[in-house]
């Protein structure tokens, strides 16, 4: 058997886990497996400039892929760095393995140059977390760390490693272990049947049914399944946040994203439903808004992986544990073997209520003739560019809801956003992580002049390793969306939601050799944007100014019921 | 309602850390809580009382369960079961008077003198925690001087086992 050193093991086990590609930023606890990664060419190291960028890359890759993305960080302020990362991905349940480095073994405790608790600090926001205490062990907890990560509900783990687990000179014999057992972790592998039958009776029974799905369906890989299911019983579908994509955005039967920034129809279907099957999502306060009047008439189905997610903020008549595709596909046989399909009056009567609502608000926006560009405008005209295939890795704010609500996702995986954690500064690393990965696909970031100055250093990162990403900054000179709180709730006293001394960001980015664009006219916007999607083998940070004073649309009025919305500044429901 | 949840978990550095960690996290209670290694010493067993509804209880029993180093947890009150407290408790005991009541005291809720001096006794006390405070309630004449109590331990009745 090969003798390794720690740091080696680290490498190699990565490598054997199919790793390609960690993110990651070197200090003196990690020296000895900087220096293993120097010696070896198949793990490929890319160096961030802030710790937090290589948290974001990895999570976005992993988004992107379904597998564990990777980032190496070391002791104290390293690690401190990658917590917002990790929180970030622990949120939205997206498998990461993140390595830190720890000071030696001997010196834990003694308050010693760069040490901080990691294990500690990030345990509210992590599956799980390993500290390794033998070299020899590394193998093994690389392994479980990525069986954790990446089964059940998703989520970041933790391997903190003391610098004298990885001493050069040590050796110890490698084998990278094939399976996983863990007697206290077995995640659900399969749904109950007999709650499964029960909720599909009670789905063909309904006269005004609604799938409410969530980010389960993306990271569960069951968006055609779930596809078929809606098809198959005729019933409208909303997406949350997390769950765009999941179900093709420009079907009909799609009513488009629900909750607090979600679409008039939508909210209008959730509060009317008689039948609300939920599958991989949460019932997060974004969602249900006031949780006491949520659904007054439904009857609620609740697929999910977790069993903590069920009940825990609405109670679920039909609870169901299990991964969404295979329950899906039950759900699937069972209606087709049904004696009586679903009620075809009533779903006729269903989808008539339903054109009415779209008819009232459909996403309608008023655009300023010959003045500013409205976000959504930007929004649209992105999704016409790139025909609606891009990936979409968003920062936070109101450019993240405009984009969620104007950019059709036919596809999963292409929507990348910290919904969750609300995380700004998201948006630039996540683009790279993704474009890295796939190098052929149109990567667009759509941000804005608050949020991009989070991580703005990783243009630099974007130089040194060529990753031609779009940058699309709606730039409003303002925090937008606490700009708009501020606006409703605090009688427009804009306190500290202004941008002053914004930088230019056309030099910036061309000092950084990328390619600076900017714009201030919607007649303008067509033609640069696709000048800029075609220098494929270019960074583009296109600046675009739009209306400072826009608000996002719908927004539900506070514990109010789902269908309390106002539609615009001066219309409620 | 009172709960009293039993924990199996993986005897390992940090495992109690996350335990304990949870409860203030998702901002449950946590009245009593007591650990230690089983016969298997690669498990702890760990007792915890808490207040809460149904509903708060449940969730607390899912989130222990998605905690990797728990093995087993199980919510003792839903069954028969037994529990369990020591306390230990010193009282001034310097007139004959207050050493005869306290130790009449004692013999009624079958506790023993486990130390004295010529002006305290210690007294230890295994019982309920309702047990527990009632003797605390039926010495208020006598001057208490320090109470240590262990925690609740719990077991189910019969022939019910929380094991691997």
């Amino acid at each position: 058997m090969e003798l390794l050193s720690g740091a080696e093991m680290v490498i190699r086990a990565l490598r054997d886990e199919g790793v390609q590609h960690i993110y990651g930023y070197p200090g003196g606890a990690l020296l000895h497996v900087y220096d293993a990664i120097f010696q070896q060419d198949e793990v490929q190291h890319v160096l961030v400039r802030h710790e937090q960028a290589a948290t974001h890359m990895a999570d976005a890759y992993a988004r992107a892929t379904g597998k564990a993305g990777v980032a190496l960080v070391t002791s104290g302020p390293g690690a401190t760095n990658a917590v917002t990362g990790i929180a970030t991905a622990y949120m939205d349940s997206i498998p990461m393995v993140v390595i830190t480095g720890q000071v030696m073994s001997f010196l834990i405790g003694e308050d010693a140059f760069q040490e901080t608790d990691m294990i500690g600090i990030s345990r509210p926001v992590v599956k799980h977390s390993f500290s390794v205490q033998r070299p020899e062990d590394i193998p093994s907890i690389i392994k479980k760390a990525f069986h954790i990560a990446q089964t059940g509900r998703p989520g970041p783990v933790v391997v903190d490693i003391p610098k004298d687990m990885t001493t050069p000179t040590e050796r110890y014999e490698y084998e990278y272990p094939k399976n996983v057992k863990m007697r206290s972790y077995n995640p659900v592998s399969r749904g109950h049947s007999g709650q499964i039958k029960k909720a599909v009776d009670l789905l063909l029974g309904a006269k005004r049914p609604v799938i409410y799905s969530g980010g389960g369906i993306i990271m569960g890989d069951a968006h055609v399944e779930l596809t078929e299911l809606a098809r198959s019983l005729n019933v409208p579908v909303t997406n949350t946040l997390m769950g765009l994509g999941g179900y093709p955005g420009t079907d009909r039967q799609f009513v488009g994203m629900l909750g607090m920034h979600g679409s008039y129809e939508a909210n209008m279907v959730m509060h009317h439903a008689d039948v609300v099957l939920a599958i991989g999502a949460r019932f997060d306060d974004r969602v249900t808004n006031g949780v006491d009047k949520f659904c007054p008439t439904a009857k609620i189905i609740h697929v999910d992986i977790d069993p903590a997610s069920i009940s825990k903020t609405i109670t679920a008549d039909i609870p169901i544990v299990g991964p969404a595709r295979d329950i899906i596909k039950e759900m699937i046989q069972l209606v087709k073997g049904a004696k009586t399909g679903p009620d075809a009056e009533a779903a006729k009567q269903w989808w008539q209520q339903i054109d009415e609502w779209r008819a009232r608000h459909g996403g309608r926006f008023d655009i300023n003739e010959g003045g500013l560009m409205k976000p959504q405008q930007v929004i649209e005209m992105l999704s016409k560019v790139t025909n609606g295939d891009a990936y979409v890795c968003s920062d936070v704010g109101q450019h993240q809801m405009f984009a969620a609500q104007y950019y059709k996702f036919n596809q999963p995986k292409r929507w990348i956003n910290s919904g969750g954690l609300g995380t700004m500064g998201f948006g630039l690393p996540a683009a790279m992580g993704v474009k890295m990965n796939f190098p052929d696909a149109h990567v667009a970031c759509v941000t804005g002049e608050g949020s991009i100055q989070m991580n703005i250093q990783e243009l630099s990162t974007c130089q040194q390793y060529d990753i031609p990403v779009k940058i699309i900054c709606l730039n409003n000179q303002s925090l937008g969306m606490v700009r708009q709180w501020q606006d409703m709730n605090y009688e427009s006293r804009h306190s500290q939601s202004y941008m002053k001394s914004l930088p230019d960001f056309v030099k910036l980015a061309e000092s950084y050799g990328h390619v600076g664009m900017k714009v201030d006219k919607y007649a303008d916007l067509e033609g640069a944007m696709t000048e800029a999607f075609a220098m494929t083998d270019r960074l583009v940070f296109m600046d675009i100014a739009v209306d400072p004073f826009e608000h996002v649309y719908p927004m539900q009025v506070p514990r109010g019921a789902m269908r309390d919305m106002w539609l615009s500044k001066t219309e409620r429901t | 309602m009172r709960h009293i949840i039993s924990v199996l978990l993986e005897n390992e550095p940090g495992a109690l850390s996350r335990v304990v960690g949870l409860f203030s996290q998702r901002n449950f209670n946590i009245e009593t809580l007591t650990v230690a290694a089983t016969d298997d010493g690669t498990l702890s067993r760990m007792t915890v009382t808490t207040l809460g509804s149904d509903k708060v209880v449940e969730q607390i029993t899912k989130q222990l369960n998605k905690l990797i180093d728990v093995v087993k947890v199980v919510d003792l009150t839903e069954g028969e079961h037994i529990e369990r407290e020591l306390m230990m408790i010193k009282l001034k005991a310097n007139s004959s008077a207050a050493r005869e009541e306290i130790k009449r005291t004692a013999d009624i809720f079958r506790g023993q003198v486990i130390d004295a001096t010529p002006n305290t006794f210690t007294v230890q006390l295994v019982g309920s925690s309702d047990k527990l405070d009632a003797f605390i309630n039926a010495l208020s004449g006598a001057s208490l001087l320090e109470v240590v109590r262990s925690g609740v331990s719990g077991i189910a009745r019969g022939e019910k086992v929380l094991s691997l």
